[in-house]
């Protein structure tokens, strides 16, 4: 939309991740030089400037322009916007024919623009899905956004949010003392509930497993319910795990702002907390951009993963130690599954049988990220647990799942007040889609696996005539499905002979 | 040789100086610029001949699009196939009968249905041209050279199929034209407006074509988001810039 921008970074902020703390004098060389950069070192950013035709197939697929029809909006009119000064700048006929070709200069009106555009992006990749080339938005507008920093004009949110993570160790700037009354708190929460003493620890030496998940998991709700399922889960396992205070925190919000370095500087915490406490597997909880960086990125920013090469003694400081047995990171949901298949969860589904479910396929892991051995497991696999969990579930229409999912409208650090509007707007397909669902078959909740998502829809379903509450974490449902072992006052009073027969 | 013989030597011999260099300067450039990161869209291949059955049905059948817009694909189909088509056509006027592709080339079914190809080219161009005009969002995100290109390639069509049904030219001497350009013995051009036109038309074709949108054709190949495999938690990927920021790190 128009003039729709959201805060800029404070000084302290910007100059913290290493960019001037505002705009800068010489902002237009600058922000050329930049562009001249990111061009040697980006192969995507490059091909995609060259290659697009203005086919018009990706314009109608992005969940911003569909709410706003600001056609600024379309995937690529907002590449458009920066694809000019490339070509004025970059190319033969951009400098000699500007007119003929788009070309134009880069002027304040034209860095306005791009600061109020490339912050209605949640890099969400649909676009990408549809267009004959792949060319992904979310690349551009993540190029934008650096060379946006680069002059000094920083978004608030996301700059202050990586700055936190740095000096505390996580987006919410929960210190290590809260954070561990928090997991206490969850201890005797679940113990009231269940009569089992069931662990959530933190800095534990010496455990399996270390699990990185986004900070939201520990207050906000549905997140922290997610957080009871993670922790119930592993109790059944009898898996030795821990969170890590330092890594408290799975979203990398340097993604967002295309800096490899800062991604570099967020995603090492994690290899350094994992070093430190000596674990020999790495799991991540349920978050979709984090999902993302954890899965695509982790091995290649900090040697978080397998497969390196044997003189690489950066990755190999860390790879020696992990298990090879088991996919380095791995997904809350394919440790889930598998436990699931191999029947070592007592889980009750009628516990569940007061809702109707859908899920909604968070962005980057349906069109980012994998889950389990093939490709499109990261659609299968947290249907089969909603499925394993839940006796009622339907999908939405085709079109709006899967790899054509829709943004929750929240993503790609657009989740702030300041950008309400835009939020509320671009949620409009999904809850359309899921609307459709509720109507014709009386869908009560949405599951979703991913921190904003769920703080997204929380937010914007009211706007919607929906419930805040209609959105629940996937691991809240297998949280209310699964019967703990000795579990003495828990309401779910389950034949496991039955539970297993529904299984298979 | 005449003046206007000489001026289309030079033509093409620039045409396609402009049209090989530039090509070879922008897939250089391409190949050069590193992809540091893995970013298949997914789902995505797990293997490199999942990644080349990939990138074939998006260059054969034009995979994505047809996701996404049926017109603009059907369209956009039509006039590619028809363009190669009368791409193979063409090839009777550049080898000689000894050429290995010789048997392919005289098929009759490449000859015949060459032949009408210029019609699935205007046939697919109009109705892109018509997109781009009447579709509100194809004409915003239109610049001139967008209508150009159609143009162009309808222009070049156009005239080809003016040669081929209404006036014919003299093609004993085209043949001889174009092999005199191959074996750098220039010979006379045969003197036909609808000819000359034609040539001037592709001439300007392979001009452009490493400094325009066309560059979509090598561009496909080279887009990270198609054409990697989606292994990276089994494999480390850094490429070197990425590399020197671990040793700073680590050491
Ligand atoms: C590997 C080879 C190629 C592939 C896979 C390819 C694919 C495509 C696709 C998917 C589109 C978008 C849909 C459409 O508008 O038709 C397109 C557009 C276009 N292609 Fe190609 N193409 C190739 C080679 C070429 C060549 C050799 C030319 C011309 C000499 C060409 C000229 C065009 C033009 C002018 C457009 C824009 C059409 C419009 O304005 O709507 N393409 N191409
Ligand atoms: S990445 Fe998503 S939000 Fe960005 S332009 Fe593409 S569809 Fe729109
Ligand atoms: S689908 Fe791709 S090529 Fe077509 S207009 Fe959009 S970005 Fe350009």
């Amino acid at each position: 939309m128009e003039g729709t921008k959201p805060f800029f970074a404070k000084p302290d902020h910007q100059k913290s991740l290493g960019f001037p703390g505002e705009l800068i004098e010489n902002w237009h060389d600058t922000a050329i030089g930049k562009m001249g950069d990111l061009l040697g070192k980006y192969r995507s950013f490059q091909v995609y400037l060259d290659s697009c035709v203005k086919c018009g197939a990706c314009t109608d697929k992005c969940h911003y322009y569909l709410g706003t029809k600001d056609p600024k909006n379309m995937p690529v009119g907002r590449q458009d916007l920066l694809r000019s000064v490339y070509r004025r700048y970059f190319t033969f006929a951009g400098k000699y024919f500007p007119k003929l070709v788009g070309a134009r200069d880069l002027t304040r009106e034209v860095l306005d623009d791009w600061y109020s555009y490339f912050h209605q992006c949640s890099q969400c990749r649909r676009c990408s899905v549809f267009c004959p080339y792949g060319i992904d938005t979310a690349e551009i507008s993540m190029a934008a956004r650096e060379i946006l920093d680069s002059v000094g004009i920083g978004q608030k949110y996301c700059n202050e949010i990586i700055g936190k993570c740095y000096t505390i160790g996580n987006n919410l700037g929960l210190p290590e003392p809260a954070l561990r009354d928090t997991l206490e708190d969850l201890e005797e929460e679940i113990f009231e509930e269940r009569g089992v003493r069931v662990r959530l620890p933190l800095d534990e030496e010496g455990a399996d497993v270390l699990l990185i998940t986004p900070s939201a998991d520990f207050f906000a709700e549905p997140h922290v319910d997610g957080l009871m399922g993670y922790a119930m889960v592993f109790h059944e396992a009898g898996i030795k795990w821990t969170l890590s205070s330092y890594a408290s925190e799975a979203a990398n919000f340097s993604m967002f702002i295309g800096s490899y370095e800062n991604m570099k500087k967020q995603a090492e915490r994690i290899r350094k907390a994992a070093l430190d406490l000596g674990v020999k597997r790495i799991m991540h909880g349920e978050c979709g951009h984090a999902w993302r960086v954890a899965y695509s990125f982790w091995n290649t920013l900090a040697g978080v993963g397998h497969g390196a090469d044997p003189n690489d003694k950066y990755a190999q400081e860390l790879q020696q130690r992990l298990d090879p047995n088991f996919p380095v990171p791995q997904h809350i949901c394919e440790f889930t599954w598998d436990l699931i298949q191999r029947n070592q969860l007592n889980l009750d589904k009628s516990a569940n049988d007061d809702k109707v479910l859908t899920f909604h396929d968070s962005c980057n892991v349906a069109r980012a990220s994998r889950m389990g051995d093939t490709p499109g497991g990261q659609f299968e696999i947290p249907r089969k647990i909603i499925q394993a969990v839940c006796n009622n579930y339907v999908d939405m229409p085709r079109d709006t799942i899967k790899e054509s999912t829709f943004c929750c409208g929240g993503g790609g650090g657009l989740l702030t007040d300041d950008l309400m509007e835009v939020r509320v707007k671009g949620a409009q397909p999904r809850m359309e889609a899921l609307n459709r669902v509720v109507e014709d078959h009386g869908v009560t909740n949405m599951a979703a696996i991913c921190a904003i998502c769920k703080s997204q829809f929380a937010k914007v379903l009211p706007y919607y005539k929906m419930p805040m509450d209609m959105i629940v974490s996937v691991h809240q449902l297998v949280r209310d499905a699964l019967v703990l072992t000795g579990q003495t006052n828990g309401e779910a009073e389950a034949d496991p002979d039955e539970a297993q027969a529904e299984e298979s | 040789m005449s003046f206007l013989s000489v001026a289309y030597v030079v033509l093409f011999y620039f045409a396609a100086a402009v049209f090989i260099f530039g090509l070879t300067y922008r897939i250089t450039k391409y190949a050069r610029t590193p992809a540091p990161l893995k970013i298949p869209t997914m789902p995505a291949p797990t293997t490199r001949t999942g990644v080349a059955m990939r990138l074939g049905r998006e260059v054969v059948f034009f995979e994505s699009l047809f996701k996404s817009t049926k017109w603009t694909w059907l369209f956009g189909w039509i006039f590619h196939f028809s363009l190669l088509l009368a791409f193979f056509r063409h090839l009777r006027y550049a080898l000689t009968p000894d050429s290995f592709l010789w048997p392919l080339i005289s098929l009759e079914v490449v000859q015949t249905f060459g032949k009408y190809a210029g019609y699935g080219m205007l046939i697919g161009l109009t109705g892109l041209l018509a997109r781009r005009i009447f579709v509100d969002r194809v004409r915003y995100i239109s610049s001139p050279s967008d209508y150009l290109h159609l143009i162009l390639l309808l222009a070049i069509a156009g005239s080809g199929l003016l040669m081929t049904f209404v006036s014919h030219t003299d093609i004993v001497q085209l043949k001889a034209f174009v092999l005199g350009l191959f074996y750098f013995d220039p010979q006379p051009v045969p003197n036909s407006w609808f000819l000359l036109t034609h040539l001037t038309l592709v001439a300007l074709l392979l001009i452009i074509f490493p400094i325009s949108k066309l560059l979509h054709a090598p561009g496909l190949f080279f887009s990270p988001t198609r054409n990697q495999v989606d292994n990276s938690r089994d494999k480390r990927h850094v490429v070197p810039w990425a590399a020197r920021l671990d040793s700073t790190h680590s050491d």
